[in-house]
């Protein structure tokens, strides 16, 4: 038997994976081009250590995670002291693991991006007499945009469809920390094929819009800065 | 910061280091004068307009414009870039490719009125014989075109030296011809000195007033472009003229 589909995991991903993308949008900006031009001897550890979720499995970036929220690591009492509960099995904490695991799927195409303009359009800047702030947001900013969209809806879809980390560090309570991906396995587990299947559609079609968009506009400003 | 009693007008450089890329250099170029820097790839031409762009710093040395002091190692002067009023033509020309010519040019002018800008902006596009095409991104400008933007660009600084690097290297022969015509002519109006580094002798001969001929880092000869090309000091001065001419 069918039952009625529960729409809000999917309300709570949408939300997870905007705040999400608010959180790293800053961040990615000012790591991604200091990357980019640092010359520091500790780049190829430090781009490293950012790559880590990309190849550890889900389930143990989960594990330390847990380790730090709970209260047996200073970070998680230090948390605790401050907002009276702990990170794990909280939006906040499914807030934080995902921006963590998120890192390199915003910080690599807007570090790529910057790398890619040419050392002379910022010499052309300096000689043109711009500030290093107009010089960012008029030239650099302009040029990367592209790969900072990437790297957003990347960020954003993977939010939508993460799985591991979230079970690990948020389990699974309704309006909290049931996010789309976590409620499909629930209903295939409970035998309810007709909602998982319902979800899993908005979510498949939800993650071609956005990647096509995301294409779609890469497209014209490359042109456009060809 | 303000030169000490030798204030002079014009530009004097000198720049002194060993590595990583060897210097020994010292020139002056007086207001209006062009001096064009020759010499083979690797021998420090590129880098001494950037040094006197603001955008290299050298282990040592001195660079002072019209009684401005830029660069003193001993006493721990160096104006960034942004602050020298220095107009450069790239060899890439290193137009912003998304932004218009117009809005190229205009972002040199940033220190004059807003309501002015465009107007003078468009002012200098004229002068470089560029009016049509001022509204276009630079993919869809000609080599040509681009180079005359590089220059109006350049000129949008009000800059008190003007630094050519390699001007005409990306554009074919027809083209570069009349681009040097076209230089040769706006130079005379240009009151302020001018540096133009080439490789090649031809551009040297019909643009410059002085030759400064340049090898590994160290000035081999300097002085008026028939003086240099007629009686070459030493016999490798000869040798790399030979070689400049050969390059066009």
């Amino acid at each position: 038997m069918t039952e009625t589909t529960d729409w809000q995991p999917l309300w709570l991903s949408l939300r997870l994976a905007v705040l999400t993308v608010l959180v790293l949008m800053p961040l990615t900006l000012v790591a991604g081009r200091w990357l980019a031009l640092t010359q520091v001897r500790t780049k190829p550890v430090i781009e490293a250590a950012l790559a880590l979720p990309l190849v550890l499995p889900p389930t143990v970036i989960g594990f330390y995670l847990l380790n730090a929220f709970g209260l047996g690591s200073w970070f998680g009492q230090a948390w605790y002291r401050l907002f009276g509960h702990t990170l794990v099995f909280s939006f906040e904490g499914l807030l934080v693991a995902s921006v963590i695991v998120n890192v390199p799927f915003a910080m690599q195409p807007a570090q790529r991006a910057f790398e890619g303009i040419a050392a002379d359009l910022r010499d052309a800047a300096a000689t043109c007499g711009m500030s290093r702030w107009r010089t960012f947001w008029r030239i650099e900013l302009a040029l990367a945009w592209p790969g900072i969209l990437t790297g957003i809806v990347l960020t954003f879809a993977h939010t939508l469809g993460e799985f591991g980390v979230v079970l690990m560090v948020g389990g699974n309570i309704p309006g909290e920390t049931r996010t789309i991906a976590i409620a499909i396995y629930d209903r295939v587990q409970a035998f309810d094929e007709g909602s998982a299947g319902q979800m899993a559609a908005a979510l498949l079609a939800l993650s071609v819009f956005s990647m096509a968009l995301a294409y779609l506009f890469s497209q014209r400003v490359g042109r456009r800065n060809a | 910061m303000p030169d000490d009693g030798s204030a002079r007008r014009g530009l004097q450089v000198r720049l002194s280091q060993r590595e990583p890329i060897p210097l020994d250099t010292e020139f002056a170029v007086g207001a209006g004068e062009v001096m064009a820097l020759i010499g083979p790839s690797g021998s420090g031409k590129s880098t001494t307009l950037r040094s006197i762009a603001g955008l290299y710093r050298p282990a040592d040395g001195r660079i002072a414009c019209n009684g401005s002091v830029w660069l003193d190692h001993d006493a721990g002067v160096f104006v960034p870039a942004r602050q020298r009023r220095v107009g450069l033509v790239f060899q890439s020309y290193a137009l912003f490719p998304h932004l218009t010519a117009i809005e190229n040019v205009m972002e040199a002018m940033l220190d004059v009125p807003a309501a002015e800008r465009r107007e003078q902006a468009h002012a200098l596009l004229r002068r470089v014989h560029l009016d049509s095409v001022i509204e276009r991104r630079p993919a869809a400008l000609s080599g040509g075109e681009q180079q005359r933007v590089a220059v109006a660009r350049a000129l949008g600084r009000r800059p008190e030296v003007l630094l050519l690097d390699e001007p005409f290297s990306a554009v074919d022969r027809v083209t570069r011809r009349a681009l040097r015509r076209e230089l040769a002519d706006l130079r005379r109006d240009l009151p302020m000195p001018v540096v133009l580094v080439t490789h090649d002798l031809d551009d040297a001969a019909r643009l410059a007033d002085r030759l400064c001929v340049l090898h590994k880092g160290r000035v081999l000869q300097t002085g008026p472009v028939g003086e240099v090309m007629n009686q070459p000091a030493t016999p490798e001065v000869a040798s790399l003229l030979d070689l400049a001419d050969e390059a066009d």
